[in-house]
């Protein structure tokens, strides 16, 4: 696979989210520190479980003594969206040989996934292998960063200031995403279901209200969809 | 933390694990398969149906402010998707939705 003109833009458009990525991945290693591990195991977490959320309640739950089944339960439960995401690419990357899927989904985290999805519904006619480039563009500044990043703080400690308010960079580097999907009605209706079935929600545990709020807003956008062409049809 | 070592590796290993056959699920077994269109319909949605949903409480109730509405991150939030919105530019948008958010962290924070 030469790096083409597609794994060019995903690399561009992938480099903003380092805003996110570095500060996350130091304080997770800073966190996952303190907590009591060592670089080797705060490390294993970055390469093997790369997820940030679920790495975070996973270090916390077993900070508070949690038994392994119940810690595995709930951060395997943050990261239930990754199989929504998987369906999500596979009318665009399912075709790609079975090696290569592997690989992608080792990278499918948040940022790779949305910036891809955006790309392919914005870009009709893209064929598999650009769109795979694409991919990989993206993953490229973000993923390698995420672990070097966690290194660093393992390593270094509290080098960060705590009280500038970069926990809010994951909203400001999802609502550059989200913005840019909201094209037709239908696209509208499900960001609204979504918004509303979470506060609705909130009450079950382990983050299940976001599971369920996403599946009624998937129904919502596809059943807002449908009605709207049948009716442009009479 | 009153973890041993081999479990401190089990939560590692089975969180990796089961994270990655999750990403892995519906892209590992589709294969050369088309999917029906009424999947395909709900599956455009996906995106739209998560990531919102996602956000909507660290925007509304910050940990950081003990989950109270916060000014500085609520005029970030809405300074962000006006920026999307002039701009159609996510690069643009991230950058200038952080600019907003410092600015007003040293200013009205």
């Amino acid at each position: 696979m030469a790096l083409s003109r597609e794994f060019w833009q995903g690399f561009r458009d992938g480099t903003p989210f380092i805003l996110v990525i570095v500060p996350f991945g130091a304080v997770f290693g800073v966190v996952a520190t303190e907590a009591g591990l060592n670089v080797a195991q705060v490390m294993g977490f970055s390469v093997l479980v790369i997820a940030g959320a679920a790495q975070f309640v996973a270090v916390q739950m077993m900070q508070e003594n949690a038994p392994v089944l119940i810690v595995l339960a709930a951060s395997l439960a943050v990261n239930l969206r990754m199989a929504m995401y998987s369906a999500s690419l596979a009318p665009h990357l399912g075709k790609i040989s079975w090696w290569k899927r592997g690989v992608i989904s080792y990278f499918m985290v948040d940022q790779t996934y949305a910036a891809s999805i955006l790309k392919y519904d914005q870009t009709p006619g893209m064929t598999h292998a650009q769109k795979l480039s694409y991919y990989m563009g993206v993953v490229t500044p973000i993923c390698p960063l995420w672990y070097l990043a966690t290194w660093g703080g393992a390593v270094l400690g509290t080098a960060i200031p705590s009280d500038l308010p970069i926990d809010f960079a994951v909203p400001i580097t999802f609502l550059a995403l989200i913005v840019p999907m909201l094209r037709t009605f239908a696209h509208v209706a499900a960001a609204m279901a979504s918004i509303i079935g979470v506060l609705v929600f909130a009450f079950l545990p382990f983050n299940l209200g976001l599971l369920v709020a996403a599946l009624l807003a998937m129904i919502t956008g596809a059943e807002v969809e449908r009605r709207m062409a049948a009716r442009r049809k009479q | 933390m009153s973890f041993t070592d081999a479990q401190i590796w089990t939560v590692i290993i089975g969180l990796g694990l089961g994270s990655y056959l999750l990403r892995l699920s519906f892209l590992g077994i589709v294969g050369n398969r088309d999917l029906p269109e009424w999947v395909l319909r709900h599956l455009r949605y996906t995106a739209v149906a998560v990531m919102p949903g996602m956000i909507t409480p660290l925007i509304l109730f910050p940990q950081a402010t003990d989950g109270t509405l916060d000014p500085v991150r609520m005029g970030a939030a809405v300074a962000t998707v006006v920026i999307s919105l002039a701009t159609r530019n996510a690069t643009l948008t991230i950058f200038g939705g952080a600019a907003v958010l410092f600015a007003l962290h040293f200013t009205i924070g």
